[in-house]
């Protein structure tokens, strides 16, 4: 417990490391939205700023911090301000136990003539925290991001933010559920909740292989969780302005924008720890390959954007309760029967 | 009903790779079609000579007066051309029908299209601005 001190400091400065990392990543998948989408419709997206657009990221938020940051009047200002700022935080939180590499680091070094090990806290692997419910606790979290919505459209005193929040709540919950079966097929063949086992678990073949309808039903659920198109009714501008978004400027805005961005990359990189095998392929280095499988899953959420029009609402309840659902606990029977099937 | 859904995103993945269809404006610019209607100007001879006859019938025929103070003088062998000329593009519609009334073709719209400018006394044109020297699309700081 001498190096006490030190493992702290060393876990801060890899936290920090991995933040710095992921919000650069968040605000260049913005760029990449806006650029896939300007291809999708034969045009080529910001192109001005830097070259090929790169700095467009960097402008925006030049931008955003010099806009005035309004507080409507009649607003709740304490729950208005807590609003995106919990949005952001939950949808940051899921990332720490999501595995983005194997190891970092050796087991163990020395500084200063000290034997310091590395192997506390999980300090030498590509995971944040390697908890052993890491799957329940992600789920938690992101069950969490509702409430920043909902704050909002409550805080906000107006009808189109409140209708906004409602309805996010309404489809976060009939998801959750279907979110929450469609992953049981990958549980029940790791045999664990920790993210950390689930990759390891796929050393030999990727869970997508065993479970096409599972992944699918995850995809699908995930799309709504981040209240993406063809899910994005909490905030179609034809009806509700922005949702829940409506009364926010300046930063709070980009707070709730860097919520939404945030979700997406948490999506992936959990969609392709479950099914697609994490950081392992091979040749190249395993962070590469988490990085690649993850912007190939961010790109399927840009080109769902660019394709697919809105549901109605009673159309994306009807698909959560009545199709998702029964579909996923038909996955759950079907991959129990099997796996009963083979162990005897 | 997955068939439609799959039609739909591999066209737009086919739009994805498929050359953008804008016009990078300030780089690039649009060539106008010939029959485009950009502002009237004086037209030239072979040997730099203006066409104009001086005979006012542009002048008469123009709905919004944007041509005016046409100076006729008379040359060595009785013909007329005009020593002043003015056309004011902050009055002028671009409705052509100079272009139509002019019996020698002198005066014709051209294939400008960024008129814009900071001074609006340049785009009050006299003679010798209004007067092309060839017949090629320009660019605007030639106002």
């Amino acid at each position: 417990m001498m190096n006490l001190p030190l493992l702290i400091v060393l876990t801060a400065v890899k936290i920090t490391l991995v933040l710095v990392v992921f919000l650069t990543a968040i605000a260049y998948t913005v760029l990449m939205e806006r650029k896939v989408l300007g291809f999708i419709q034969l045009r080529y997206g910001p192109n001005r700023v830097g070259p090929w657009g790169l700095l467009q990221p960097l402008a925006d938020l030049i931008k955003l911090l010099f806009k005035e940051d309004f507080t409507p009047p009649q607003v709740n200002k304490v729950l208005f301000v807590l609003a995106p700022i919990i949005t952001a935080v939950t949808a940051f939180l899921p990332f720490a136990v999501i595995p983005f590499a194997q190891n970092l680091l050796p087991p163990c070094f020395t500084i200063f003539g000290q034997e310091v090990d590395l192997t506390v806290a999980a300090l030498n692997q590509g995971v944040i925290a390697d908890i052993n419910v890491g799957l329940l606790y992600v789920f938690a979290m992101s069950s969490l991001a509702v409430y920043g919505a909902v704050l909002g459209g409550w805080a906000s005193n107006n009808k189109y933010s409140l209708l906004g929040g409602l309805r996010l709540s309404a489809q976060m919950i009939s998801y959750e559920l279907a979110l929450g079966l469609s992953v049981i097929g990958v549980l029940m063949f790791a045999g664990s909740l920790s993210l950390v086992k689930i990759v390891e678990a796929q050393k030999s073949m990727w869970f997508i292989v065993y479970q096409p309808l599972g992944f699918l039903l995850f995809f699908i659920s995930a799309l709504a969780e981040c209240a993406r198109t063809p899910f994005d009714l909490i905030e179609c501008e034809n009806e509700l302005v922005a949702g829940f978004q409506t009364e926010y400027s300046s930063m709070k805005w980009a707070l709730f924008m860097l919520g939404e961005y945030c979700h997406i990359i948490v999506a992936s990189a959990l969609a392709t720890t479950l099914f697609l095998g994490g950081w392992q392929g091979p040749l190249l280095p395993p962070i590469a390959w988490f990085v690649i499988k993850t912007f190939a899953l961010v790109f399927v959420f840009i080109w769902f954007r660019g394709t697919f029009p809105r549901f109605r609402f009673d159309q994306l309840m009807y698909l959560g309760w009545k199709v998702l659902l029964p579909l996923g606990l038909l996955n759950i029977l079907v991959t129990g029967a099997i796996i009963l099937f083979l162990q005897r | 009903m997955i068939i439609p859904l799959i039609k739909g995103l591999a066209t737009t993945l086919r739009m994805v790779f498929t050359k953008p269809i804008t016009l990078q404006y300030p780089e690039e610019k649009k060539e106008m079609t010939p029959r485009w209607r950009g502002h009237p100007e004086l037209t030239v001879n072979e040997d730099g000579s203006r066409r104009c006859v001086a005979c006012t019938l542009c002048m008469v025929v123009c709905p919004s007066n944007a041509i005016k103070g046409i100076v006729p003088a008379e040359g060595p062998e009785h013909e007329k051309y005009p020593t002043a000329f003015t056309i004011d593009l902050t009055r002028c519609i671009f409705c052509g029908f100079c272009q139509e009334a002019c019996p020698k073709g002198a005066i014709k719209l051209n294939r400008l299209y960024e008129l814009a400018q900071y001074d609006k006394n340049l785009l009050i044109m006299d003679i010798d601005r209004a007067t092309q020297p060839k017949s090629e699309l320009r660019r605007p700081d030639w106002l």
